[in-house]
């Protein structure tokens, strides 16, 4: 195909332009909505096995090993592979079986990074909570987490970042949401509706992209991120 | 376990039909297609990477683009990229060399940041060049630390030229299309079961070469 730079213009016109686009089941306000709402809710359901377990692993120590092959085999794992076999083995009657991949697939990168965050705090600050007479549930509350949150909060952006790009993917399953632009347009060859759900999806992933950057900023204790000098 | 031979049977049926779906083709396809974007983003990495460390008002601006690449969903930039290179290779292996460069770039600097100044200042007093300062020493003691960006990268890439199958050219990833297509999971599991193995020996290959490369790491490390 390959369209000169003017003609792919008129696609984003043509489709940003389409008054039908923009109501209804197929419009962008509820694909945009679908899309948010099934991101939120895998990544709600992978923080809330993630977070714990990283919590758990990096303050007692037990089973590290366990984190660095889940890190690796997320990596390797095909997103697109994972999705269709998990759906067809549970069938599409509901949207469930598509948030077992996109949870899945989250889970690593909060696992590992809450992890490394908890190991990563200083040992001797760990100790001075200790020995200022701190429970063991305490110095994690009040000390590791905090330290820790820069890393947790990290890991919690990139399995955004994954969950954003898995959903679109799983559109091809039947999921609703952005994907389905680029889906239903490349099945029946309406180029212009691609490129606009592709450019819908870039803009939606820079926004989640954005808010986390944010929420770094005002979560972290402003004497973990340094952006007051300690003495 | 019944099903076992039949997801081996799929597999050596199709393995070298001379057919455009032939596994040993969409094998081959897959590697062009994961390999070609990593050697091209280590060759745009490193000068981009020595240039962040020469000037460091230029790191900032980098990271945050690297940050914004990182961010951006495969299938989207597939989408977008099929309007520009339409149904070829390159449609696949242009956004995936961005992320590979994304991933690349801190690996760079950070390896190059890890030099000892000390170390960066005998050579100097040795009478080496920039250049051969730059080649001799500087980039064979960041080596380690590119490697370890370089088997992300070409992990990552790996497992997501499949995805690349949504707008026709996937290499392996085709096998889930044609799973779904057909409703059989055969295709599927050779798939994954695919794309795990090369992303574990291209990762292998990298473990040994940089034994090799870097010597004096393990030697460090065991004196």
């Amino acid at each position: 195909m390959g369209a000169g730079e003017e003609e792919r213009v008129n696609w984003l016109i043509e489709f940003f332009g389409d008054p039908a686009n923009w109501s209804g089941p197929d419009g962008i306000p509820l694909r945009l909505l679908e899309h948010l709402l099934f991101s939120v809710a895998a990544l709600a359901l992978a923080a809330l096995v993630a977070i714990p377990l990283g919590l758990w692993i990096g303050h007692t120590g037990r089973g590290s090993l366990f984190i660095v092959v889940a890190a690796n085999l997320a990596r390797a794992l095909p997103t697109l592979g994972l999705v269709v076999l998990i759906v067809m083995l549970l069938g599409t009657a509901s949207v469930w079986p598509v948030l077992i991949p996109l949870v899945a697939l989250a889970v690593p990168a909060i696992l590992v990074n809450t992890f490394e965050g908890i190991r990563g705090v200083d040992p001797e600050l760990r100790d001075a909570a200790y020995g200022m007479g701190l429970s063991g549930r305490q110095v994690l509350g009040r000390v590791l987490v905090p330290v820790a949150l820069p890393l947790i909060l990290l890991g919690l952006r990139l399995a955004a970042i994954q969950i954003v790009a898995t959903a679109a993917v799983a559109a091809y399953t039947g999921l609703g949401g952005l994907g389905r632009y680029i889906i239903d347009g490349l099945a029946i060859r309406d180029y212009p509706t691609v490129l606009g759900g592709s450019v819908l999806i870039v803009l939606f992933a820079l926004a989640a992209q954005f808010l986390f950057v944010m929420a770094e900023r005002v979560a972290v204790s402003p004497g973990v991120s340094r952006r007051v000098k300690v003495r | 376990m019944g099903e076992e031979p039949s997801i081996w049977e799929y597999f050596t049926r199709n393995w070298s039909t001379g057919q455009p779906g032939s596994i040993d083709t969409l094998l081959g396809d897959h590697i062009v297609m994961s390999l070609l974007p990593i050697v091209a983003a280590l060759a745009f990495a490193i000068p981009i990477g020595l240039a962040c460390v020469r000037w460091r008002l230029l790191y900032q601006p980098t990271a945050g683009l690297v940050n914004i690449i990182y961010a951006l969903p495969s299938l989207a930039l597939f989408g977008v990229f099929l309007a520009v290179t339409g149904l070829s290779q390159a449609t696949v292996i242009i956004p995936l060399t961005f992320y590979a460069v994304a991933v690349l770039v801190p690996a760079v600097v950070d390896g190059l940041r890890s030099v000892p100044e000390h170390v960066r200042q005998s050579a100097v007093a040795m009478g080496f060049t920039p250049l051969r300062r730059l080649t001799r020493v500087e980039l064979p003691l960041a080596a380690p630390v590119v490697l370890a960006g370089l088997r992300v990268a070409a992990v990552s890439s790996i497992s997501l030229v499949s995805v690349g199958a949504l707008v026709g050219m996937g290499g392996l990833g085709y096998l889930f299309i044609r799973a779904w297509q057909i409703d059989y999971f055969a295709p599927a599991i050779v798939g994954i079961v695919g794309i795990v193995l090369l992303a574990l020996i291209v990762d292998g290959i990298l473990v040994v070469s940089q034994r090799l490369l870097t010597p004096w790491v393990r030697a460090r490390r065991s004196g």
